[in-house]
């Protein structure tokens, strides 16, 4: 017989419930099983009606962010044993600081209004898109290696449930969103860098950045989320200092046009 | 104008067929002793109260050495009482504490790049420490000497 | 833009006063504030110190290590008090009163070290 361990899990059904409320499951912990596992052994043994995301339940896809013992883990890289020596008792709630749809969903259009402002997307100001004869946009190893970590998001959240000053202030444009848009704006084939800035190099983009560093901590793809921030607020300065001694005409495209055209 | 009071603003449903009704936690002003990531933060912000006061203590100094040699001995015999001693003590902490906070924070912060690659976190962050061994010693010599 | 300029500004005030705090503070707060009333090291004498300070580099030097760190403070504390407290919505109030001292702790820096020799 397989050791047992309690789930408390956070439930919360917007019909019936002024706020969520715990309730307790008797799981058996087997070596490979993660915490996901456990779930979906409630949901097709016991009761069919607790409410979860998942999907790939291999670490890519990002949607079975939960918080674990108050930690935001990817629930499907997270083992159960490694919790069973402790006091038996493993608690699952949904991700932090965002409004909670029914028992561990969260709402996340707030998160993708965030990371749609930050236009994470590659930026051109060529008149026309090149002609495919002309080939693709070459790029060095070094070229990729810049923003190559920043890429690594999989929009799972979680150092949004890390991140104090994102409770603490719902304006405040939030980690990964940030990171990902110093992905494209370091991306050697990106020239919209002046155009995020107006909403990055705000009060409400990276000068709300405490530097708590949880992001960074929390991440399950390592992608640094706070170093993105800082190292943005460095370039805020330089820039700042530049529009001061020149204060017209300092333009980073004639950088980017001939990188591209390298 | 009819005798039952009609409210001006709906309020919104509890729920709709896609709208349901969302908790919305709510942030307690103690979060920051919730987790001791974020207790650790919070001191380390702190700090600045403790780098604040070396500054006040600091111009009350220079204000007694202004004053002539009798000014200066008094505020010396002040720094000498047990709360003095526990103020500066207490500060000593908290602004070694923000130095090497400082100081590991920035590898996060700058991106150095040696021939393409990146420079590994310990090698940033350890001439921030050689610089502070050489500025100490130095200023150390200066008033010692 | 106004204000997106002035955050710039005041976040380069704050990281170089905790560059100056963390390499310079330590060593003076360890000497003046431990180990002199102490007497772990014989304190220098009144004499000693007066003619470092007649020194314009060494004035120059303690303004820097007083005026600076002060914008670091007034940064991280004003932040401190906006989360720690919930408290925002006072944010001019607590703007007006960590800057003010910071300016008025630099006036003061600037003010004696003028004065003292």
């Amino acid at each position: 017989m397989p050791e047992k361990i309690i789930l408390e899990i956070a439930r919360y059904s917007p019909e019936q419930d002024e706020k969520p409320r715990f309730e307790s499951f008797e799981v058996p912990v087997y070596k490979e099983w993660v915490v996901l596992d456990a779930l979906n052994h409630i949901k097709d043994k016991v009761d069919g009606s607790l409410t979860y995301r998942w999907s790939c339940r291999m670490g890519i896809c990002g949607s079975c962010g939960m918080m674990v013992n108050g930690e935001p883990k990817l629930t499907c890289a997270t083992f159960l044993s490694s919790y069973a020596r402790n006091g038996n008792k493993v608690r699952v709630e949904p991700l932090r600081y965002f409004p909670v749809v029914r028992d561990l969903v969260t709402e996340l259009s707030d998160f993708l209004d965030k990371l749609k402002k930050v236009k994470p997307w590659l930026i051109r100001n060529d008149k026309e898109e090149p002609p495919l004869s002309q080939g693709e946009f070459l790029q060095t190893p070094e070229q990729l290696e810049n923003y190559r970590q920043f890429s690594m998001c999989i929009n799972c959240t979680l150092c949004y449930a890390a991140c104090p000053v994102v409770g603490l202030d719902p304006v405040f444009v939030g980690p990964a969103a940030i990171a990902l848009a110093q992905r494209y704006n370091l991306d050697s084939r990106d020239q919209g860098a002046e155009e995020r800035t107006a909403l990055l190099a705000h009060p409400e983009g990276i000068w709300g950045c405490t530097f708590v560093g949880e992001c960074t901590r929390v991440c399950p793809k390592h992608v640094d989320p706070a170093g993105a921030i800082q190292q943005y607020k460095i370039k805020a300065v330089l820039d700042w200092m530049k529009s001061f001694v020149m204060p017209r005409g300092h333009n980073d495209s004639d950088v980017h046009n001939q990188a591209a055209n390298d | 104008m009819s005798t039952t009071r009609q409210p001006t603003i709906n309020p919104a449903p509890a729920h709709t067929e896609f709208h349901p009704r969302w908790y919305r936690p709510h942030v307690s002003v103690y979060w920051w002793l919730g987790q001791w990531q974020y207790l650790r933060f919070i001191l380390r912000e702190l700090s600045s109260v403790f780098v604040a006061v070396f500054v006040v203590i600091t111009l009350l100094q220079l204000r007694a050495l202004r004053n002539g040699p009798d000014a200066y001995t008094r505020f010396q015999h002040w720094l000498q009482t047990p709360g003095a001693i526990a103020l500066n003590l207490i500060s000593f902490f908290f602004v070694v504490f923000h130095t090497i906070t400082w100081f590991n924070l920035t590898p996060r912060a700058m991106v150095i790049r040696l021939r393409g690659k990146r420079l590994p976190d310990f090698l940033v962050a350890a001439p921030n420490y050689a610089m502070w061994l050489v500025v100490s010693a130095a200023v150390g010599w200066l008033i010692l000497k | 833009m106004e204000r997106q300029s002035n955050e710039a500004f005041f976040w380069m005030l704050f990281s170089a006063g905790g560059v100056v705090a963390a390499l310079l503070i330590p060593v003076h707060l360890f000497l003046f504030g431990l180990a002199f009333p102490l007497r772990w090291l014989q304190p220098p004498a009144y004499a000693h110190l007066t003619a470092l300070l007649k020194m314009p580099l060494v004035r120059i030097y303690l303004f820097v290590l007083c005026s600076l760190p002060l914008f670091h403070w007034a940064h991280r504390f004003r932040y401190t008090l906006y989360d720690g407290l919930q408290v925002k919505h006072l944010n001019e109030v607590i703007f007006t009163l960590c800057y003010g001292g910071a300016v008025v702790g630099t006036g003061l820096a600037g003010y004696l070290l003028w004065n003292i020799a």
